[in-house]
């Protein structure tokens, strides 16, 4: 037990190098929006077209309707989210200090719904939880993608990595094989992203409407054909939490158009 | 049903304005199946209208043909001030109309 | 019947999306009283290559100077393999300004597709343009 002390150190603290370093390094990310045809470029930037946008309105009045028992508002205490959530979402997800629990923006939403307004958490991929999310993430637009991996975090972020890492279903892939070493190769007619999170929730030409980033990672394990989790699951967090490491200082594109 | 409707706030008379709409619809086509194998009933917006002061300026009949949350752009002439009036129904008898103002110049 | 006449839309299309519009295609007779249709005028434009069928957008012009004596009444818009092939129908007139439409589609695959436009003459033109529509790479069943 003493001799195996040193080495478990050893092995964590190269886990910790190992994990630090960038398999694709800072300068050459590309957000998922260097992928898409010019049609659907131009259709994401188009702010008035962007069919996403329909979305963030419907966020905008969900935020100063009241709810729940207390009969309140997200507006109540956060006032105009347009000052008051400027970057937040650029930093989830995050550790809850109260709770302890690792929170993406759909379940920062919820918690608050519960804990401070009395309401029903809202359903994953529901036009509500869908509008809200959209309307808070697209006060950080075009603001870096920073979520931190320090202190409580840093059990999560390795989590995640380990989900990243991890070979799936009956292709046996992991997230790694499409889209960390085949970035930029074709398969089909598509071009193979680097997988960041930057522009979700997002408006998907496959689906036809919006849906989270969740949605977006339960179409890859059905793509690879891998077990899909269910919605909401720690599995997903910790995973988002990797990505959106990886995803450091890529500009939030929330609502984003993809294929 | 959510919608988005740009129409310029002011126009000379005579002038040619471009007029946008995005609806928040899913245009169900009516071939695809739900999770537990059932048919899901067509749904599409069929008819969207403008009317520039009660007058019909623009009529569309739509079908499943239209991607989903259907966008429209087209053009009218800025005749007087007043209101553009945008009304659409689906298959399911759901209506939604919209209303915009225009200050036109002389 | 409807049947019937899905099948003869079919036979009839590929041929006349090549070379003209087929008067005698029912969905077309509703509209021309099986007047011709003449190229011309109208101008379809669409990507050569869409990365998914689901949302395509298209623009409709017809070369017209949208007064009262010279104007478009209509535009009609058919896909060649939608199973649903009058897409969709637009009616203008002289308070239109300009005969010009933007919209996005969903087309079943590659194919042709064509807008005939009816003037204020009783006359009817039309254009066509080919698109490839490429499938998904991989399965989505979230």
């Amino acid at each position: 037990m003493r001799r195996a002390a040193p080495a478990l150190a050893l092995v964590l603290v190269a886990a910790a190098a190992l994990a630090q370093e960038r398999a694709i390094p800072l300068d050459q990310l590309k957000s998922g929006s260097a992928f898409l045809g010019a049609d659907l470029l131009s259709l994401q930037k188009d702010e008035f077209a962007n069919p996403g946008m329909l979305w963030v309105e419907r966020g905008e009045k969900l935020w100063s309707e009241p709810a729940g028992r207390k009969n309140l508002s997200c507006a109540d205490c956060h006032q105009d989210a347009k000052s008051s959530m400027r970057g937040v979402a650029a930093r989830y997800p995050r550790i809850d200090a109260e709770s302890g629990k690792l929170l993406n923006l759909e379940g920062r939403i919820n918690l608050c719904r519960g804990r401070r307004m009395g309401a029903e958490p809202l359903r994953y991929e529901s036009g509500e939880l869908l509008s809200l999310t959209a309307y808070l993430a697209r006060q950080s637009r075009g603001m870096p993608v920073e979520a931190s991996i320090a202190g409580a975090a840093r059990a999560r972020f390795d989590a995640g990595e380990r989900a990243y890492r991890l070979r799936r279903g009956q292709m046996n892939l992991s997230c790694a094989h499409c889209h960390e070493t085949s970035w930029g190769k074709r398969l089909l007619s598509e071009t193979i992203s680097q997988g960041h999170p930057n522009a979700y929730p997002v408006y998907r030409m496959e689906w036809q409407t919006m849906g989270s980033l969740q949605r977006r990672l339960r179409a890859c394990l059905s793509g690879i054909r891998a077990e899909m989790l269910p919605y909401g699951s720690p599995e997903y967090l910790d995973l988002e939490l990797y990505l959106a490491w990886r995803a450091q200082g890529l500009p939030v594109e929330t609502p984003g158009v993809r294929r | 049903m959510a919608a988005r409707i740009q129409v310029p706030a002011q126009a000379k008379r005579g002038e040619i304005i471009e007029i946008r709409v995005l609806i928040q619809h899913p245009m169900e086509t009516g071939y695809r199946h739900d999770d537990v194998g059932h048919l899901i009933k067509r749904n599409v917006i069929n008819v969207l209208s403008c009317r520039y002061n009660g007058v019909e300026v623009f009529r569309a009949d739509l079908s499943s043909g239209i991607a989903a949350n259907p966008y429209i752009q087209f053009y009218t002439v800025a005749d007087q001030s007043g209101e553009l009036e945008f009304y659409w129904i689906d298959d399911d008898g759901q209506q939604g109309t919209e209303r915009q103002s225009i200050q036109v110049a002389p | 019947m409807r049947r019937r006449r899905f099948l003869a839309g079919l036979v009839a299309l590929p041929g006349a999306a090549l070379a003209q519009v087929d008067p005698l295609d029912p969905l077309v007779w509703v509209v021309t009283n099986g007047a011709p249709v003449k190229k011309g005028k109208v101008t379809v434009t669409l990507p050569q290559l869409a990365d998914n069928g689901n949302s395509v957008p298209i623009k409709i012009t017809v070369d017209s100077p949208m007064t009262e004596a010279d104007h478009v009444k209509s535009i009609h818009l058919y896909s060649e393999k939608n199973p649903v092939r009058n897409m969709a129908n637009f009616y203008l007139g002289p308070r239109a300004g300009r005969a010009e439409i933007d919209s996005r589609v969903r087309l079943a695959g590659s194919q042709k597709v064509t807008a005939v436009a009816k003037l204020s003459d009783g006359s009817f033109w039309y254009d066509t343009a080919a698109i490839v529509v490429t499938l998904s790479a991989c399965l989505d069943e979230s």
